[in-house]
């Protein structure tokens, strides 16, 4: 049977050509332009050399505190949404009354809009009137009532809790998943062997779950290198460039018009991200069962 | 000996549930405050605590569908998220069909290119060029491409490992029988994708609901702008109702709530597709 005529190519060239006009194109063409002086004023395009790229990792700006506060919270929520992913699956595969509702609430942030949870947590954590604040002020605790957003030394740190309150869902319901396809003979044979609770998931539930936590910790990298919407929302960058994360200084960048350096900035992290998510996908594609 | 054991095991039973409880109530407490508030007057709201309205202020509603512009950013959210769906869904499904069918070195090659899609991120600086240049910028059409654009990748990565599942001789029984291939694949393929193709159309319905960056770059006019966009803004310009704001929020959130309620397994099904092998 003929293969071509069964599976034609042109199948194909309706995503293949959305995907590279819209999506690698700009990327390539981002690339190219970093090494140039564009900008809204600029009536023509002039080959500038690495001066954008000199700019973006120049300590006389705040960019390399924006590229350093990304891979801050890119580490941070990883590492915290893992673990606390980690443990809210090992209790969300136990013998709890309501299981279903319990893990339909825990999922529920992951579908609302980043921009909205940003919204609602303005009032909760509003200095003066916030819940969190009026609730701690309650317990007696008022030292702890702190200016969550609006205190630079702590502002960035609300920001990222606010992300890992919204995400440690989503790992939840992946690790969930991988721990149900854990077959449960091994456990079985650890109880017949006298094992406890905590050696059981040392042993068997964890090694088991390392694949799964591999492409956990690789999605939330390649979320936490692009986050926007959320910092957005909450701060803004703000106060001052406090919790400024790498697409908040590009989007400031794209409406002062200059967009050499807007693009630098992002071509920078697109480089970075690409070589990091090879390895990833490679590894997704592979896990899925297909030869490539 | 026994009733000690008994009894620790209940210990251990009521402690996990009052632990899955308060877990819940951290996650529900925030999104109950929104829904309260919506209900306050202003002066209520100004508080922003959990107690319960002493009247329910229905007119909220109503006055912040008026001044939020809710019926028109509802439906161009509507639009653009239905319109990505169909197209995205559709233009996913046959090329993953015969990217996975067809494994041909160019074929092995576009599904990888297409797939590194799921990492790559976007350049809107430059995008902004293109737009401009193929005639797309503050157009609706332009969104919806966009939107369709980049959830190629993920889709095309979820329904690429389905079809392998699906036996080959299915579609050669279809040529003899003397189906051309896109009729076959609109009869016969399509059909046996159901399960996938839901899942697709959910996330892909989310995520486009959820989005307000493209809007934010590329539509200056807020006739044109979706749900999310109009209640930001809609925050900036009266952040001190909170009981306006927090109902412009409960109407914008709905329809996920809603899809979120009705499609759960497949929304589960396709976040862990990839994730976990069997």
């Amino acid at each position: 049977m003929n293969k071509n005529r069964m599976y034609p190519t042109w199948f194909v060239f309706g995503a293949l050509l959305l995907y590279c006009v819209l999506y690698v194109l700009p990327s390539l063409m981002g690339i190219g332009l970093s090494f140039t002086d564009w900008s809204v004023y600029s009536q023509e395009i002039r080959f500038a050399g690495l001066k954008n790229i000199q700019t973006v990792f120049s300590s006389d700006y705040n960019y390399t505190h924006a590229l350093l506060n990304t891979l801050k919270f890119t580490i941070v929520t990883t590492l915290v949404k893992n673990v606390l992913g980690l443990a809210l699956a090992v209790l969300m595969t136990k013998q709890v009354r309501l299981l279903n509702f319990h893990r339909a609430v825990l999922y529920l942030p992951c579908v609302l809009s980043a921009l909205i949870v940003g919204m609602i947590f303005k009032s909760v954590l509003n200095p003066r009137d916030g819940l969190l604040n009026t609730t701690l002020r309650g317990l007696g605790l008022d030292f702890m009532a702190l200016k969550w957003l609006t205190d630079s030394k702590i502002a960035f740190n609300s920001v990222m809790a606010v992300d890992i309150w919204k995400g440690m869902g989503y790992i939840m319901t992946i690790l969930i998943a991988g721990i149900m396809s854990i077959s449960p003979v091994y456990y079985e044979a650890a109880r017949i062997d006298g094992g406890n609770a905590w050696q059981c998931f040392r042993h068997i539930t964890l090694p088991m779950l390392v694949p799964t936590l591999t492409v956990t910790t690789v999605l939330n990298v390649l979320y936490g290198l692009k986050v926007f919407d959320t910092v957005y929302a909450l701060t803004n960058g703000g106060p001052g460039h406090a919790t400024e994360v790498l697409y908040t200084s590009v989007f400031k960048e794209f409406s002062l018009g200059r967009y050499a350096v807007g693009t630098a900035l992002s071509s920078v992290m697109a480089v970075f991200m690409v070589s990091v998510g090879y390895f990833m996908i490679r590894h997704m594609v592979r896990e899925d069962g297909d030869r490539l | 000996m026994k009733k000690g054991m008994k009894r620790a095991r209940l210990l251990k039973s009521v402690g996990v549930n009052i632990l899955a409880w308060l877990l819940s109530l951290l996650l529900l407490t925030p999104l109950l405050l929104i829904l309260l508030n919506s209900f306050k007057t202003s002066a209520a709201a100004s508080e922003m605590n959990l107690a319960l309205p002493a009247s329910l202020e229905w007119s909220n509603y109503s006055v912040v569908i008026e001044k939020g512009k809710l019926g028109i950013t509802f439906l161009n959210s509507l639009c653009y998220s239905v319109s990505s769906v169909l197209l995205c869904t559709l233009l996913s499904a046959m090329a993953s069909y015969v990217l996975s069918r067809n494994r041909k070195k160019l074929h092995r090659f576009l599904y990888m290119f297409i797939v590194l899609g799921i990492a790559m991120p976007i350049n809107f600086v430059t995008l902004m060029t293109v737009m401009q240049t193929v005639n797309l910028m503050n157009s609706r059409i332009g969104i919806v491409l966009l939107y369709t654009a980049t959830q190629i990748p993920f889709n095309i990565f979820l329904i690429h490992s389905f079809v392998s599942k699906i036996p080959e001789d299915i579609d050669e029984a279809a040529i003899i029988d003397g189906a051309s291939a896109p009729g076959m694949f609109v009869r016969i393929v399509l059909p046996l994708l159901k399960p996938v193709l839901v899942t697709v159309m959910v996330l892909t319905f989310l995520n486009t609901w959820n989005e307000f960056v493209m809007p934010l770059y590329f539509l200056d006019s807020s006739d044109k702008w979706p749900m999310t966009l109009a209640v930001y803004n809609f925050f900036g310009m009266y952040f001190k109702d909170w009981n306006l704001v927090c109902a412009d929020i409960v109407l914008t959130s709905a329809p996920v709530i809603l899809v979120y309620l009705l499609g759960q397994k497949y929304i589960v099904s396709g976040m862990t597709a990839g994730a976990v092998k069997g």
